[in-house]
């Protein structure tokens, strides 16, 4: 088991080389000569080569392929082109908002999908499951985006019921911080619950089939406890996987949601790059959520002997 | 005497038109005594309204991209005007008879903007679907096949994956300038590696079946294995992974542009013109909503006709989800 974790560990330094080599190409190929910048619009090309030299940019890439991973494994995300800050401290500021709308969006997602996903199940090729297949079709559909203006629109500006924009930090209550991240964990679990449900109903129909199931039903327990004691233990498995999988799409989505609702966190940050060139940031963000991206994905692997203890390693 | 190649050819494979028709009974299912009344084959309906009947699916989401794309296709003929046509005199026109779907900040049609739009989100679901396929199709069929390279190219492939789609393809607009050629690179690249794995999962269960090994015995070599024996049998599930990446390419394209890393202000795409919108969509919502109706019901069509043709190819899947 030990060696299995230790192995599952080391798998993931080569993804995250190729992340990590992906993202210093970016800068590499990126236009715009960083010795020019500096050097201002007076130097002579001697000027710009020695200030080249001072900076390391006329060495090999792998070298500086291999200084710049070094930077990296000691937390050092470079310094952002247009602020001059380091990248790690302007990641560090919006991250509150970023994790706070994404871990809320994660368990409202799970709550709701898991359930829908078993009850679309039980009821196979009803009008329930129909119903409820149908809404992961529109919710795969309809971008994160337009379901964000459409409940903005119902529930803040028509309804008056949440604030329309903005975020409050954790520390300024809950009440307050949960308000402001409802209407956002809403548009963006959307396309993950959709995910989820399909997921869930199609491992608990294979489940279901079992003998164990019949056994069960025959002894005499109750529809609940079958569905959700003694199916969903055998259907996890897949379902903890797509939950892991889906972690992309939530990553990609709260950008665009923080955009939408005018959350200052990551997202907001990745647009100003973008907009900035700041290469150093988008560089940062990239790799930053690549690594959690990775992280969870291991963790999910790790919990497969806890989920079903058939899986020995 | 049973030469090798009959077992080939009657080799129930999963891919193969046979299956996917429905109508077709397999032989085995032919000599099995006293079919339960269930299995015995209905007579199908014919014709064009038939087909609709068994999937709908395919039917009411290929309805809809006809529409979307006779909209793209004929957009000057319908009642537009130039869509970059600016008018500050007449901007933010709430929708009426004059102006369909109201004016933007800068007074241009939104009605013509949309209908314009579709051009873009078509164009870049349509390329991204049939670039990444091709570089998706030739990556897994090498690493699918070659297994010295498979160690190599999949490791690629993991890491680019672990990098969240949205996220690859606004590092990559960011090396360049926005136009709808680099928006189609950026999303194809970023699309690579999901279709990539998913052809050569589809290969290495195929190099396992009875008819490879037949093909192997009678002599083919490799290069006429992978494209008489393999390739066709891959096309199936790629043209449904096709329609997602379509679907998801419309989306990412609207995001990119929405954000503002992806086609220029001068394009009118439905990303842009919800950019636009965004700072007035509190008091002009409609400038939003036009645009993303549009979106979403493209995107809707896309997956309904993925989904149905996944139904209708690949019957086995359609039971699982």
């Amino acid at each position: 088991m030990l060696t299995y974790i230790i192995r599952r560990i080391l798998a993931t330094i080569p993804v995250m080389a190729v992340v990590a080599l992906f993202v210093f190409s970016l800068l590499y190929i990126a236009p715009g000569d960083p010795a020019a910048v500096i050097a201002g619009d007076q130097a002579t090309p001697d000027d710009v080569a020695r200030i080249r030299a001072s900076l390391g940019l006329d060495r090999p890439f792998l070298i500086r392929f291999g200084e710049w991973s070094w930077q990296i494994l000691h937390g050092d995300l470079g310094t952002s082109i247009f602020t001059n800050l380091p990248v790690a401290a302007m990641i560090a500021v919006p991250i509150e908002p970023t994790l706070s709308l994404m871990a809320v969006t994660l368990a409202f997602a799970v709550l709701v999908a898991v359930p829908i996903g078993v009850v679309a199940a039980w009821q196979a090729d009803t009008l329930i499951d129909r119903a409820i297949m149908a809404f992961a079709v529109l919710g795969f559909s309809v971008p994160v985006f337009v379901i964000g203006y459409v409940l903005a629109y119902v529930f803040a500006l028509q309804l008056d019921w949440l604030p329309v924009q903005g975020y409050t930090p954790f520390a300024e209550g809950v009440a307050p911080w949960i308000e402001h991240l409802i209407l956002p964990a809403l548009a963006l679990g959307c396309v993950y619950i959709a995910l989820i449900a399909r997921t869930t109903r199609a491992a608990m129909l294979e489940v279901l089939q079992q003998d164990y199931i019949r056994t069960a039903r025959a002894k005499g327990i109750g529809q609940a406890g079958l569905l959700f004691v003694h199916a969903l233990k055998n259907a996890a498995v897949p379902i903890v996987t797509v939950i892991g999988i889906g972690m992309a799409l939530l990553i990609g989505g709260a950008v665009v949601t923080e955009t939408v609702f005018a959350i200052p966190g990551i997202g907001r940050l990745t647009v100003d790059a973008i907009l900035r060139r700041d290469y150093p940031v988008i560089q940062g963000v990239v790799l930053l959520f690549s690594f959690v991206y990775v992280v969870v994905n291991l963790a999910v692997d790790l919990t497969y002997t806890v989920l079903d203890p058939r899986i020995r390693y | 005497m049973n030469p090798p190649p009959v077992t080939a050819a009657t080799a129930p494979d999963a891919f193969s038109p046979a299956t996917a028709a429905g109508g077709a009974t397999l032989p085995s299912l032919a000599v099995a005594p006293d079919l339960p009344d269930l299995l015995r084959p209905v007579a199908p309906r014919r014709g064009l309204i038939g087909f609709a009947w068994r999937h709908p699916a395919i039917a009411i989401g290929g309805a809809l991209m006809l529409a979307m794309l006779l909209i793209a296709l004929f957009a000057p003929f319908l009642g537009t005007v130039d869509p970059t046509a600016l008018a500050p005199a007449r901007r933010t026109r709430e929708p009426s008879s004059a102006f369909w779907f109201g004016t933007d900040m800068l007074g241009r049609d939104i009605y013509s903007r949309v209908l314009y739009g579709a051009r873009v989100s078509l164009t870049v679901g349509f390329s991204v679907a049939i670039l990444a396929s091709v570089a998706g199709l030739s990556i897994g069929l090498v690493a699918g096949f070659m297994r010295w390279a498979d160690g190599i190219v999949m490791r690629v492939m993991d890491g680019l994956m672990s990098i969240p789609p949205i996220l690859l393809a606004v590092a990559l607009m960011a090396l360049t300038r926005g136009s709808v050629g680099n928006v189609i690179t950026a999303i194809t690249f970023a699309e690579i590696p999901r279709v990539s794995r998913l052809v050569r999962s589809v290969v290495l269960s195929l190099r396992e079946q009875p008819f490879v090994d037949a093909a192997v015995a009678a002599g083919t070599r490799t290069p006429m294995i992978i494209l008489r024996h393999i390739l066709p049998n891959t096309l199936a599930p790629m043209t449904v992974q096709a329609t997602y990446v379509c679907a998801s390419a419309m989306i990412v394209e609207a995001i990119l542009s929405f954000i503002g890393a992806g086609t220029p202000p001068t394009v009118p795409s439905w990303g842009n013109i919800m950019a636009e919108g965004r700072a007035l969509w509190q008091v002009k919502p409609y400038i939003v909503f036009f645009p993303a109706a549009f979106l979403s019901v493209t995107v809707l069509a896309v997956n309904l006709l993925g989904d149905g043709l996944r139904d209708a190819l690949d019957p086995r899947m359609a039971k699982r989800l």
